[in-house]
């Protein structure tokens, strides 16, 4: 043996242990820290934010989001619409391909919509979907599931019909509501199909384990039709609903991401960790509404003196510590084609100058020092963030109206309970969050046949019949128009004070590559890698 | 002794259905129900769901429905975590939750007796002072400090432990957990040792067995500690049953999938069953440890064999 062959044996040697080795070396995993256990992996079932981070990792819907928060093809490769606003045709992929590598079909969509629309199903958020023809009757059980507006033209063309032009249809079929399920794994393994070892997904990963409360593992998805710019092999959801206890995981380098932690720790964590907090305005607003059925908040004068009362500024820089911006309107910005919605015109005066306003609106309603007391009760859902902004809220009031104040505290569900059964109060807390990036979104909450979420039965035709005419109207210009003509009857009537724009609040480890700040606060894996 | 373990069992059933129907109406009674969601459903939604889970159906109907499918081992569907049901949630956290809570019991048995025994014998010394001292210290923090100041010296300013998560179970990752949920108990039985143990030491045949001049080791070991631990075995019972039923504290700081936290979840989403199979294996646990030590206090003191 020569020197030389020798030296190429060790070479190949060594070379062979190398790529024998490297899979291992190199394999990329994200540990994302999930601010709760998911109350379920089927898609009919679930409803927040930290579900859909887990089931969009999985499954792909007609369209996704980009990593930047725009509507992109996802499943789908293109789509068109019908000239009257109610015809969409989407065209799947040809290489769309379920993880067990079957093809992703016109089939399943259909199936996967007549799923969550069934009664049978009862889908918690069934009502979103509603846009598509017949879905509300399909899902009162009026009208049978075959009969729902969605239809396969071919194996890969799905074709909805809808009930009235929706232009915000296609981030509608973004919604982890919208996401597919296979039908024949469905059929197969019933409701245990979201199981590890059973669930087939089309999503750029594929379940591989599941210890609820500890651990959810994905891994890449092979047969996905655009592995190949998948960059993570791995993703470990760490669910746990203690916000310090993920800080500290964060902290020891064992978690990548935590989302949504108290404001309280944002300043400490912006010095430690500077550019690793994020902090980007969400779609979502924080806001007290009236219970405009009985005295006084009955009269708008009311209404609007307690909210210009209200010093936005100290609430979101004071108690927030920045990590909201005070809003004076119930749409937040970023919706396409709406911009910055109107804003009351006392929005533009200090503080100073509303309080004095406000002070001689409640005069002439006749309420507060020298006139009829004033008994205010505030309720809200029990958390240290709202106690403290019902404080100061409460304080506000005091010191510009003489009003005697007191709080009363339940946790979630006793207070949406309360509120969504039609309770009485006087001021209540409410928080809404963009399903999609559409005013419609935020303005339908106060429709007056709204049952649920209209907490204070705020009743006004004229914006009843705008909101009405919104839905008629197929020219966007003209509908944004339409809502922007009702929202300044939101501003002049304030049957809810809006008081704030959450932020979506995150840390995210600089080892970390491709996150992107967007308002829908979405951020699928499969934009993610691994810094070296 | 088999008839009076059998008395017990039966006697644990008329106990059992009393906690059941207690828990369910005090749940049913709370305001809010499992589908009031900060994002409130819509009406048809929440018609459809409450029919699902036969929610509409009458109170009094629910509960006989309850306790008949519950009499025969079905717990039923969690009302939030709905992938699984309320046996499958329990069966597959109960194991963390019993192997922690092995763990602290241990180190809080073994720790507290052999501490209890040294500060009782070295009474009123420096020693016994430090050790009572720390163990009122043990017993007044509580662990949901505790545990964070553990995390945040062990994990991440030295780095050498894991700050949470049940890992691949491997000791490291049991080693906080295990002090923040056991220490508290440790410093209780310390405490119950060296109170039990001085007196036992000032009993007749304490001082005839010193007087017959036996070996200290044979006075404290075998005469002394049994007297001693009679105290000490009343506060093992419930200790266990508390311990291996999973702290909702402690599991939720270092995230570990036990039952305690699904106690504290189920009650805060009103996940109905959820509750209800949690209290119920309480009970179960509570039972059977009081039995368990009732059976140990009749191997350590004759009297109570003999009645």
């Amino acid at each position: 043996m020569t020197f030389m062959s020798r030296n190429m044996r060790a070479a190949m040697l060594l070379g062979s242990l190398l790529i024998g080795a490297s899979p291992a070396l190199a394999e990329a995993v994200f540990h994302r820290g999930n601010s709760g256990e998911p109350k379920t992996l089927d898609s009919a079932h679930v409803d927040v934010d930290i579900e859909a981070f887990v089931l969009k990792d999985l499954y792909e819907g007609l369209t996704i989001y980009s990593a930047d928060g725009k509507i992109v093809p996802g499943a789908a490769e293109s789509w068109t619409v019908s000239d009257d606003g109610l015809v969409y045709t989407f065209k799947i992929r040809e290489n769309a391909k379920w993880s067990d590598g079957s093809p992703v079909t016109a089939d399943d969509f259909v199936y996967s919509a007549q799923r969550v629309e069934n009664p049978e199903t009862a889908a918690e958020y069934a009502n979103i979907l509603y846009p598509i023809k017949n879905a509300e009757a399909v899902n009162q059980k009026k009208v049978p599931v075959t009969d729902l507006g969605v239809k396969a033209i071919d194996a890969k063309t799905v074709e909805y019909t809808l009930e009235r032009p929706t232009p915000y249809f296609p981030q509608l079929m973004a919604h982890m509501t919208a996401l597919p399920v296979n039908k024949a794994n469905v059929e197969k393994f019933g409701k245990d199909y979201v199981k590890p070892g059973n669930m087939v997904s089309n999503g750029a990963f594929k379940l591989e384990a599941h210890v609820p409360n500890d651990s959810l593992t994905v891994v890449k998805n092979e047969n996905y039709w655009d592995a190949a710019n998948v960059k993570l092999d791995k993703v470990i959801f760490s669910p746990s609903e203690d916000d310090a206890a993920n800080i500290r995981r964060f902290e020891a380098k064992e978690l990548d991401t935590v989302y949504h932690f108290s404001s309280s720790e944002l300043k400490r964590l912006r010095e430690a960790y500077k550019d690793q907090v994020h902090v980007s305005p969400a779609m979502a607003t924080y806001y007290y509404t009236f219970d405009a059925r009985q005295e006084p908040y009955s009269d708008v004068r009311v209404r609007q003196a307690l909210s210009m009362a209200v010093d936005r500024e100290f609430l979101a820089n004071e108690i927030y510590n920045g990590a909201q911006l005070p809003a004076y309107n119930l749409v937040p910005e970023g919706m396409e084609g709406y911009g910055k919605g109107p804003v009351p015109d006392w929005a533009s005066m200090s503080q100073i100058d509303r309080e004095d306003k406000a002070v001689a609106l409640m005069k002439e309603a006749g309420y507060g020092e020298g006139g009829k007391p004033l008994n205010i009760e505030i309720r809200y859902n029990t958390s240290t963030d709202h106690e403290r902004v019902a404080t100061a809220v409460a304080d506000m009031w005091k010191n510009t109206f003489g009003a005697k104040v007191s709080l009363l505290n339940a946790d979630v569900s006793a207070h949406y309970a309360y509120l969504t059964e039609g309770g009485k109060f006087n001021v209540a807390r409410a928080g809404w969050s963009a399903d999609y990036g559409d005013p419609e979104n935020f303005l339908a909450l106060v429709v007056s046949t709204n049952k649920s979420f209209n907490y204070g039965h705020y009743t006004n035709p004229e914006y009843d019949e705008l909101m009405k005419q919104s839905y008629a109207e197929n020219d966007q210009t003209k509908r944004m128009e339409l809502l922007r003509k009702a929202e300044e009857l939101l501003n002049r009537d304030q049957p809810v004070a809006a008081l704030m724009n959450s932020a979506n609040l995150w840390l995210v480890s600089s080892r970390i590559k491709g996150w992107q700040d967007n308002a829908v606060n979405e951020h699928l894996s499969k934009y993610l890698s691994i810094a070296e | 002794m088999i008839q009076f373990v059998l008395r017990r069992l039966l006697s644990a059933i008329p106990t059992i259905f009393i906690v059941v129907t207690i828990s369910f109406f005090m749940m049913r009674f709370a305001p809010g129900g499992p589908f009031n969601l900060e994002r409130p459903l819509a009406p048809q939604t929440m018609a459809n769901v409450m029919k699902t889970y036969g929610l509409d159906q009458p109170l009094w109907k629910q509960y006989f429905t309850y306790l008949s499918n519950a009499a025969q081992g079905n717990l039923g569907p969690s009302f939030v975590y709905k992938d699984n049901s309320v046996a499958e949630l329990i069966s597959n956290a109960l194991p963390y939750s019993i192997e922690l809570g092995v763990w602290a019991l241990v180190l809080a048995v073994v720790g507290g007796v052999i501490l209890g025994t040294l500060a009782a014998l070295k009474q009123n010394s420096w020693l016994d002072y430090l050790l009572m001292a720390t163990a009122t210290i043990g017993v007044t923090v509580p662990n949901f400090v505790m545990g964070p100041v553990l995390t945040l010296i062990f994990a991440i300013v030295l780095g050498w432990l894991p700050a949470g998560s049940w890992g691949d179970g491997s000791f490291r990752f049991l080693v906080l957990p295990v002090i923040a949920l056991g220490l508290p108990q440790l410093a209780v039985f310390a405490r119950l040792t060296r109170g039990s143990m001085i007196e036992a030491m000032n009993t007749d045949h304490l001082r005839t067995a010193r007087a017959y001049g036996l070996p200290p080791r044979v006075v404290i070991g075998t005469h002394a500690m049994r007297g001693a631990m009679l105290p000490v075995l009343t506060y093992l019972g419930p200790c266990a049953a508390a311990l291996l039923t999973g702290s909702a504290v402690v599991e939720t700081i270092f995230a570990i999938p036990g039952v305690g936290r699904y106690f504290v979840l189920g009650s805060l989403n009103r996940d109905y069953t959820l509750v209800m199979g949690t209290v119920i294996l309480i009970a179960v646990f509570v039972i059977l440890f009081n039995l368990i030590v009732d059976i140990l206090y009749g191997l350590i003191d004759p009297r109570v064999r003999n009645d």
